[in-house]
Order: structure tokens, then C-alpha cells, then sequence
């Protein structure tokens, strides 16, 4: 929103220059360091091309380039710091060279100079693009041949500019002039498109980039900026803004069927449902054709759980991008037994329960401090190792809803005690539903106790981005041979899995051995954590 | 230690909306403000006080007028006592009744200061001495804004009032100048006028009222040319002098003589976000240049913990924009998918006429170069205007010519305050100016000159004559 007019600023230099300077990126954001370069001198650039990735106090973004030409000379190299307004580089734009954009720019602006002091923001386009493809529908006002002249040209001159979202919208902007107020953008004559159109794309491979790289970071909150400058609001009340937000539709993606392109719940219901149709049908999962299972008995079909599916996409993400090793142990803690036991009652009037768990928590999080490498996370796509200070925990929750991880922050600042009574209190919050979504994000690592149910061993999924995952599974007396003879110790079997990408099966085996030492000598907790 | 789930930080209007809901999606709530109830500036020293004082400028100003009517009420007596105590009455009201509902509600409300340990403590000075920790899952800070004093107005005498000071009424000036053109100004420069002192404004910009339509100010301006001594603008107050009989103010631009002097001056230039909590560098809470708690669109701050609404967020600073926010980050907090996304935050300046303007303004509109259609209905044509002898009002819709869909309201006349709901609820849900002028509006009323409003944008209003578009 606050880059669009500075981005248009910079391309109305463009235009007789041929150096691309930093354009402005955001409130407050004069410099960033160059991540990578993405061209290089030969290369011909188009406009919009991003040309560098940039790291910002905010967010590593990818800057597009205004200009189009061949690249003469990058002036900038990964590394470097660079500021609003910096040539980075400079294009060959001879003749040549020049592809028809910046004529047909130049077109479009003179063209449309004097309409364009009038032109509508957003609903405008909706008609336009009828005209583009019915002429016949024309109105007879005076500038409008003028604007669907250019605007027939917008398809062939912009083009990656989600084409197929466009298109899927065309036909209900088509017979609903204005429904479509922010899409259809792209295909205005006017400097609206040059300004927006770069501006839309940015921000939105800006976003994906935070995500992609932060995994999961929140998107750099921006100061309040309650009525958008940019495009009329999508016609909508407030009730079916609120719905459409709650089912994660963009209220402004939803065509309108209403007067004047008004969006009603009926409509943001059925894009939902379309949407979601989409996703299944185009999802990985459902690639091999499943048999017909009724030809061998009876069977039910059920709807997959909020909980369940997003489990199922997770898990899969997880399984498909990290390549899993799992290492087993045995602790004993026969002696940590009679301490916990010895001081039950204690965490019990403080509210919490002394589980095998939470002494885990407590545990984990001191190897963690002890072993970074443990509490970190992979982002290939910078190629660099992110590394917390911080030590967030995550305890797996069954509850009749599908798994939950409910998140313990800063475990290791806090007792023993205290992290009974948070579990406790979490893992309750997790069953009643009353979790919240931020109480389940910021883990740096998870821990799975099956103990409760039984098994012996098992192989835990490292919750991405996560790189490690402890399992716990029963204690059992085992007779173990102490030189002299066979004794009995209650043995606690430990499986570590972990993404091998960051962590070596040395690391590996030292991180799990310094847990079951732990675990096994209190004491050393004490010592060394 | 006190330990609750979510701690509000500060009382009034945004604060305590955020503290109710949250008590009542039944989470454990604690309230920490200076005052001993919650309201904050609004109901102590803001939009409550000065709206009882206007409501008695009114009054004065129309028992003035009734002698046009065949009624003679003789010159107004004023009991400055007697009229301070009737403002302090209504304040009384609203803070006892604000304090009841904390106490129904069991919020547990804490008064003193609070100061930020880190992402889940507080500590808190209270007022009566002690000192009291408190743990949060979730904070939402709603301190709110100050009057801005630039260091040529800041004057170390009693006859130089900020707003505050002005609202207590000292005494009525003869001369008063009043710096700053906006609705503080002017709010309070039409108390003192109809009260009895000669008024002076003083504007840096070339209008009054920064930022609303022309049009709609050029009725009050006016109006305002009757009510007060003069009105200057481009011009600025470059230096104050404060002498025995009355502070010397030197001008600089289109005024004459360049030195005056007044019996007191009120400094009402803005209100700067009161966003230097203590501890606040303890958390990841980032504030921009100009002093805003930057947030997300749910009101959350950087640290995941904390929110942020109202005044000390971003403009506009109203009270009713800073209650919205307050109940989004509640909603959040309690684990909705909710966000602050309104279509209209209204405006109102209780001056007389008053001035009222919801969504898309046409200053606006010109500066993105968004094509608009404006309707206009003056109130001239207003039956119901006519009988209360007040035809100087203007209604104006905004319009998208392609969908016909209402994106703005303007207003200007005697009630505009109220009027505008309606344009706020309709550009909410969307109308089109067919809506608006297919509901039955009820005669005779100032409502009506929405309705026909509408009628005006399809040439056909009942009431005035205008030709064909197109």
C-alpha cells in the first residue's frame, strides 16, 4: 500500500533512465543487504523481473525490476548494503533491445492523460474489460474508445500476472460490471495498472517470501492504515467480512452478485466451497485413484477434521522435505522415580502433576542450550541455518479433536515446578478447546510421550521447521548387570528423531545420551544445564 | 502477584470496551488506569466534558435567535459556578457509571500506573502506595494521547490552557485566541464564543478543519464569522509573551497588527500518542517516527503478547475508532479469527453547525484521482431545516459512478452528528444509492436529506430541481 506511489514515482524516471534504482519498499525501510543478485550483465530483463533478494529489517523480499533491456552492468553484489534509491543496475534499452513496453507505456499514458486524472480506481476496469470482450456493449461516452484501445493491449504486453485467477474471475466480472474491483486492475489502460500492477505482485511474492523463509513468521505488522487508499473496499457488511475471514477467503477475491457487485454470505460461501473443491481436487494425495472398498465389505465414509487434515498436510510436508533419522536409548530412572514420587505432592499443590514430561521439558531444554544445533532451523532457500536463542517447547496433546502440540516458552527459565503447572494447565486448555492458535506456534522443539499407552519404541515425525523431536515411550523393570549381578531398574526407552540435513548421527547419539544422563543423574541437571 | 489472562493499560473509551468484552467472554480481566474510574480523557477531559458545555452554547446561542421568533429570553446571566458544576455532574455520571459496570463485571480494577517487566509482567505503582506484580497472558495497551505543546507555544503561565485547562472553565476571557484550527479549537472556541469572550482563531493552513471537504467547512466558516471575532488563517503564532495584562502574541502572514494581545490563549494544534510506557524497550513493541505503537491489522504489537488500539496506534484519534479496535483484540485474544477493517470511521465536530463525514472524502478522491459522483442536497430545500430556522446545512453522498455504491457521506448542519450513523451503516453494508433511495426516510426530518441525497445522484429529487445527468 505505502510502496505504490513511491514504485510509480521511480518508474516515471525509468523511463528516460536507464539505471534501476532501489525503489522504495515500505514505511520505514530505507536500506536492506543484498541476499542474492538474480541477474547478470547479458541477461535481458524483463520489467518486474525481480532482480535482487533483499533483506530488510522486516522481510527478505525480492525486488522487481521497473525497467526492461539488457543488463549492462549490475552494480551491486550479494552482500552489499543498499539504500532507497541506489542505482543497482543499468540496461541496454536501444533499439535493439527495447521490447515494446516502454513505447507502449508511453502510449498508454498519452493516450489516456486526460481520462486517467478521472479514471476510477478499481470498478472502472470491470466495464473496460467487458468492452474488451464484447465492444459492442459500449457506452457512448468520450473516453472510453480510447481506454478500451489500450486496455485490449494489456493480455498480450503484462504478462504472468495471474493469468489464471484473471481468468477464472472473467466471467463473473464479465456480466457483473464492478464486481471485480481489484483484479481487474491489471487490465486498465491507465497509470493504475502501471502502478498497481508491480505493486500487487510485490507484495505478494514479498509474502509468500516471509513465509517461505521465516517459516511461519508473522508478516511485519504495519501501522494502522484503516481506510486502504488503494481501491474501493470490496462491497461486503461487516458480518460477511467477518465469515469470509473466518473460512480464509480474501473478501476481495469474491465476486459479488449483488447491486452494484454487493458480496453476500451466499457469496463468499459458494467461493469457498469452489476453493475448496480446488485444493482436493488438485492435491497430491488424491493422485492414486483409490479402489472401490465396498466391493469387499461394508464401509463409511467421514469428513476429515479441521484438526485431522491440517495434521495430514503437515505431517506429509514434514515426512516429504526432512530427511529422518531416529535413534534410540534407554535412561534409567529408578532413582528420578523415587524423587518424583518424594515430591508429587509438592507440584500437586501448585496445581500441576510431577509427570515423566514435564522433567523431560525441563531436560530437553537444557540439552538445547547445550546443543544449538538442536534448536534450529533449516531455511534452504537462503541456504543458512536459523539458530534461536530462545527455548520453546512443544508437548504433543491427544485430545478427542485429532493431535495438538500447545507450546511451553522459555522452558528453560523456568522450575521444575513451574513447568508441571503450565503443562498441566496447557494440555487442559488443549482438551477443553480452549487453546489458542498462538499458544500452539513458536515451538524450537517437540516432545511425544506415548508412555501412558504402552509400546516400547517408536519413530517420532519431526514437526517442521523443527529439526528434532523427542518420543518417550512405557518405563519397564529391567534386570541390568552391575558388574557383579543382575538388578532390577526401572529402564525408560527415548527415541530421537531428527532432520539429518543439520544434525549428524553423532550429534545425534551425544544430544540423546546427555538427555538419558540427565534423566538418570539428576544431579547433573543441576551441574550442567 | 496477580495474575490474570488479559491486563488492559488504560481506562478510557478503547480500554475499558476491550476490559467489558473480555469479562464477558469470560476471561479473567484486570483494568489499570490513573483515575479512580474508567473513561480516560474522553469522559474526564475530552468528548463528554466539552460536549455538556457545548450543549449549553447551544442553548445560549438559540434563546439569542428566539427574539427572530417573537420570543425575547434578554441577555443570557451566566453562573460560571453553577455551569461547571452541571459539566462535572455529567462527567460524575459517566465515570460512576463505567465504575459500576467494572464492578458487575468483575474486572479487577487496578488504579495507579503500570510499568512493563517483560512479555507477561507488569509492575504496577498503585495510587494508594503499594506496589503489585502482576503476570498476563495478554496485554492490551490503550494509553491513548496528550495534547501537543510545540516548544514556541509552551508557555509557563495559567492564561496559556491546553485543552484540559480550557474544559475547567477558570473564567470567561474577554479576548481569547484559540491556536489551531481543528475540532479541538473550534469546539471549544464556540463554547467561549457563545459565553460571552471574543474569539480569535488562529490557522497555519489555509483552511479551517484540515482535511474535510471544502465545501462542507465553508458553511461553518460562514456561520463562524458571526460567532467569533475573527478567524485567521495562513498565518502562525511565531512567539508568546506573557505580561501583565494579557499575553502578547506576534503573528506571522495575513493578519494586522502582527502584535495582539489576549487575555488568554488556548493551544489546541493536535494530540501527540501517549506511547512512552515504561519498559516498553523491554518488549519487541515497536513505535514509528512519529510515536505510533505499530501493530498488525488484529491490533497485535510485535511481541506476539501485547496489543495496541486507539490513539496510541494512529489517526484518526476518536474515541468510538479506539472501542472498535479494543473489542478486536479481545475477540482475538479469545482465539477469533477477527481483524479491525472498517469501511468508515466517522468523524464529527460538535461546532454549530456541526460537521460530520464518514468513508471516502472528495479531498480524497482528488488526490488519488478516484472518478467519483457526487450528489449534493443543500438545506435549503429541507423542510425540516426551515422549521428550526437552520437551512445553512449541506448533505453530500460519494459515489462510484460504475456500481452506483455509496463510498462517502458528508454533512454540515445544525444535528449532523447523528445523521451521519446512518451513512456509516450503509457504506458498512454496502449500499448503492438506489438503496438509499428506496428507504423510506420519515418527514419532515434532517434524515430525509439523505434520502433525497440519493434522488439528487438519479436527477430526480423530489425537492430540487437539477437537470439530467450525462
Amino acid at each position: 500500500m505505502t510502496t505504490a506511489t513511491s514504485v510509480d514515482e521511480t518508474e516515471v524516471k525509468t523511463y528516460v533512465a536507464t539505471d534501476f534504482t532501489l525503489p522504495e519498499l515500505g514505511e520505514n525501510i530505507a536500506a536492506g543487504d543484498v541476499l542474492r543478485v538474480l541477474v547478470k550483465p547479458g541477461d535481458t530483463l524483463a520489467k518486474d523481473q525481480p532482480v535482487l533478494e533483499l533483506e530488510t529489517d522486516k522481510a527478505t523480499i525480492e525486488v522487481p525490476s521497473s525497467v526492461a533491456g539488457q543488463v549492462k552492468e549490475v552494480k551491486v553484489k550479494a552482500g552489499d548494503k543498499v539504500k532507497v534509491g541506489q542505482a543497482i543496475l543499468s540496461v541496454d534499452d536501444g533499439a535493439g533491445a527495447s521490447d515494446e513496453k516502454p513505447a507502449e507505456k508511453a502510449e498508454a499514458k498519452a493516450d489516456s492523460k486526460e481520462a486517467a486524472a478521472k479514471q476510477p480506481k478499481g470498478n472502472g476496469g470491470g466495464r473496460q474489460q467487458t468492452k474488451v470482450e464484447e465492444p459492442e456493449d459500449e457506452e457512448a461516452e468520450d473516453e472510453e474508445p480510447a481506454a478500451a484501445n489500450t486496455a485490449a493491449k494489456v493480455p498480450a504486453g503484462e504478462p504472468g500476472l495471474e493469468q489464471h485467477v484473471q481468468g477464472a474471475k472473467r466471467d463473473a466480472a464479465a456480466d457483473k460490471p464492478g464486481a471485480k474491483p481489484q483484479r481487474n486492475q491489471n487490465a486498465e489502460p491507465d497509470e493504475d495498472r502501471d502502478r498497481t500492477a508491480p505493486s500487487v505482485a510485490k507484495a505478494e511474492r514479498s509474502e509468500r517470501k516471509v513465509v517461505d523463509i521465516k517459516s511461519g513468521a508473522r508478516v511485519s505488522a504495519e501501522p494502522a492504515a484503516p481506510e486502504a487508499p488503494e481501491q474501493p473496499p470490496a462491497p461486503a457488511a461487516p458480518s460477511v467480512r467477518r465469515m469470509a475471514r473466518e473460512l480464509g477467503v480474501d473478501i476481495s477475491e469474491v465476486p459479488g452478485n449483488g447491486p452494484g457487485g454487493r458480496i453476500s454470505i451466499d457469496d463468499v460461501k459458494a467461493y469457498a466451497k469452489r476453493m475448496v473443491g480446488a485444493t482436493r481436487s488438485g492435491a497430491p494425495a488424491s493422485a492414486v485413484p483409490l479402489p472401490d472398498f465396498a466391493r469387499w465389505g461394508e464401509v463409511e465414509r467421514q469428513p476429515m477434521r479441521a484438526v485431522r487434515r491440517k495434521t495430514a498436510e503437515h505431517l506429509s510436508a514434514a515426512w516429504a522435505t526432512v530427511p529422518h533419522v531416529t535413534q534410540c536409548d534407554l535412561a534409567d530412572i529408578t532413582a528420578l522415580e523415587e524423587l518424583r514420587k518424594k515430591h508429587a505432592k509438592e507440584v500437586e499443590a501448585a496445581g500441576g502433576n510431577l509427570t515423566v514430561t514435564a522433567i523431560a521439558v525441563k531436560v530437553v531444554a537444557a540439552a538445547l542450550r547445550r546443543y544449538p544445533q538442536f534448536n534450529a532451523s533449516v531455511d534452504m532457500a537462503a541456504g543458512e541455518i536459523v539458530f534461536k536463542k530462545y527455548v520453546n517447547i512443544g508437548i504433543a496433546v491427544d485430545t478427542d479433536r485429532g493431535l495438538l502440540v500447545p507450546v511451553i516458552r522459555n522452558a528453560d527459565q523456568k522450575n521444575i515446578i513451574q513447568l508441571s503447572v503450565e503443562l498441566a494447565q496447557l494440555s487442559e486448555k488443549a482438551r477443553n478447546r480452549k487453546i489458542s492458535l498462538e499458544e500452539m506456534q513458536g515451538g524450537c522443539f517437540s516432545i511425544s510421550n506415548l508412555g501412558g499407552i504402552g509400546g516400547t519404541y517408536f519413530t517420532p515425525i519431526v514437526n517442521a521447521p523443527e529439526v528434532a523431536i523427542l518420543g518417550i515411550s512405557r518405563a519397564s523393570m529391567q534386570p541390568k548387570f552391575d558388574n557383579t549381578q543382575f538388578v532390577p531398574r526401572l529402564m525408560l526407552p527415548l527415541s530421537l528423531s531428527y532432520d539429518h540435513r543439520v544434525i549428524d548421527g553423532a550429534d545425534g547419539i551425544r544430544f540423546l545420551r546427555w538427555v538419558a544422563e540427565a534423566l538418570e543423574q539428576p544431579f547433573l541437571l543441576a551441574l550442567q544445564g | 502477584m496477580i495474575s490474570v489472562q488479559v491486563v488492559v493499560v488504560g481506562g478510557g473509551p478503547g480500554g475499558y470496551a476491550a476490559a467489558f468484552l473480555a469479562a464477558d467472554l469470560g476471561l479473567s480481566t484486570a483494568l489499570v488506569d490513573p483515575e479512580p474510574n474508567p473513561g480516560g480523557v474522553c469522559v474526564y477531559r475530552g468528548c463528554i466534558p466539552s460536549k455538556a458545555l457545548l450543549h449549553v452554547a447551544k442553548l445560549v446561542d438559540e434563546a439569542r435567535h428566539a427574539s427572530d421568533w417573537g420570543v425575547d429570553f434578554g441577555e443570557p446571566k451566566i453562573d460560571l459556578a453553577k455551569l461547571r458544576a452541571f459539566k462535572d455532574k455529567v462527567v460524575k455520571k459517566n465515570t460512576s457509571g463505567t465504575g459500576q459496570l467494572v464492578k458487575y463485571r468483575k474486572v479487577q480494577y487496578l488504579q495507579g500506573l503500570a510499568e512493563i517487566v517483560d512479555a507477561h509482567r507488569l509492575t504496577l505503582k498503585l495510587t494508594d502506595g503499594k506496589e503489585e506484580q502482576l503476570q498476563f497472558e495478554h496485554a492490551i495497551l490503550a494509553t491513548g494521547s496528550l495534547p501537543a505543546i510545540p516548544p514556541t507555544l509552551k508557555v509557563n503561565d495559567p492564561r496559556v490552557m491546553d485543552s484540559t485547562a480550557a474544559l475547567d472553565l477558570p473564567d470567561i476571557p474577554k479576548s481569547l485566541l484559540v491556536v489551531g484550527g481543528g475540532y479541538i479549537g473550534l469546539e471549544l472556541g464556540t463554547v467561549y464564543a457563545e459565553l460571552g469572550s471574543a474569539v480569535t482563531v488562529v490557522e497555519m493552513t489555509p483552511g479551517l478543519l484540515p482535511g474535510a471537504d471544502r465545501d462542507l467547512v465553508d458553511v461553518l466558516a460562514k456561520r463562524i464569522t458571526h460567532t467569533m471575532k475573527s478567524v485567521l488563517l495562513n498565518t502562525k503564532v511565531t512567539q508568546m509573551k506573557p505580561e501583565s495584562n494579557g499575553i502578547r502574541v506576534s503573528f506571522e502572514g495575513e493578519v494586522d497588527p502582527k502584535e495582539q494581545l489576549f487575555d488568554r490563549v488556548l493551544v489546541a494544534v493536535g494530540r501527540q500518542p501517549n506511547s512512552k510506557i515504561p519498559g516498553l524497550e523491554k518488549t519487541q513493541v515497536q513505535v514509528d517516527q512519529r510515536g505510533f505503537i505499530m501493530i498488525d491489522e488484529q491490533r497485535r504489537t510485535h511481541e506476539p503478547t501485547i496489543f495496541a488500539i486507539g490513539d496510541v496506534v494512529g489517526e484518526p484519534m476518536l474515541a468510538h475508532k479506539a472501542s472498535h479496535e479494543g473489542r478486536v483484540a479481545v475477540e482475538v485474544i479469545a482465539g477469533e479469527n477477527v481483524a479491525f477493517t472498517p469501511r468508515a470511521i466517522p468523524a464529527v465536530v460538535f461546532t454549530d453547525p456541526e460537521l460530520a463525514w464518514a468513508g471516502l472524502t472528495e479531498t480524497q478522491a482528488a488526490k488519488e484521482n478516484r472518478k467519483i459522483t457526487i450528489a449534493k442536497f443543500p438545506w435549503g430545500a429541507s423542510g425540516r431545516a426551515a422549521t428550526l430556522d437552520r437551512t445553512d446545512g449541506l448533505t453530500k453522498l460519494i459515489l462510484d459512478p460504475e456500481s452506483e455504491r455509496l463510498l462517502g457521506v458528508g454533512l454540515v448542519g445544525s444535528g449532523a452528528g447523528e445523521l451521519i450513523a446512518e451513512g456509516v451503516l450503509a457504506i458498512e453494508m454496502g449500499a448503492t444509492a438506489t438503496d438509499l433511495k428506496l428507504t423510506i426516510h420519515p418527514h419532515p426530518t434532517l434524515t430525509e436529506t439523505l434520502m433525497e441525497s440519493a434522488e439528487v445522484f438519479f436527477g430526480q429529487a423530489t425537492h430540487v430541481y437539477r437537470p439530467k445527468r450525462g
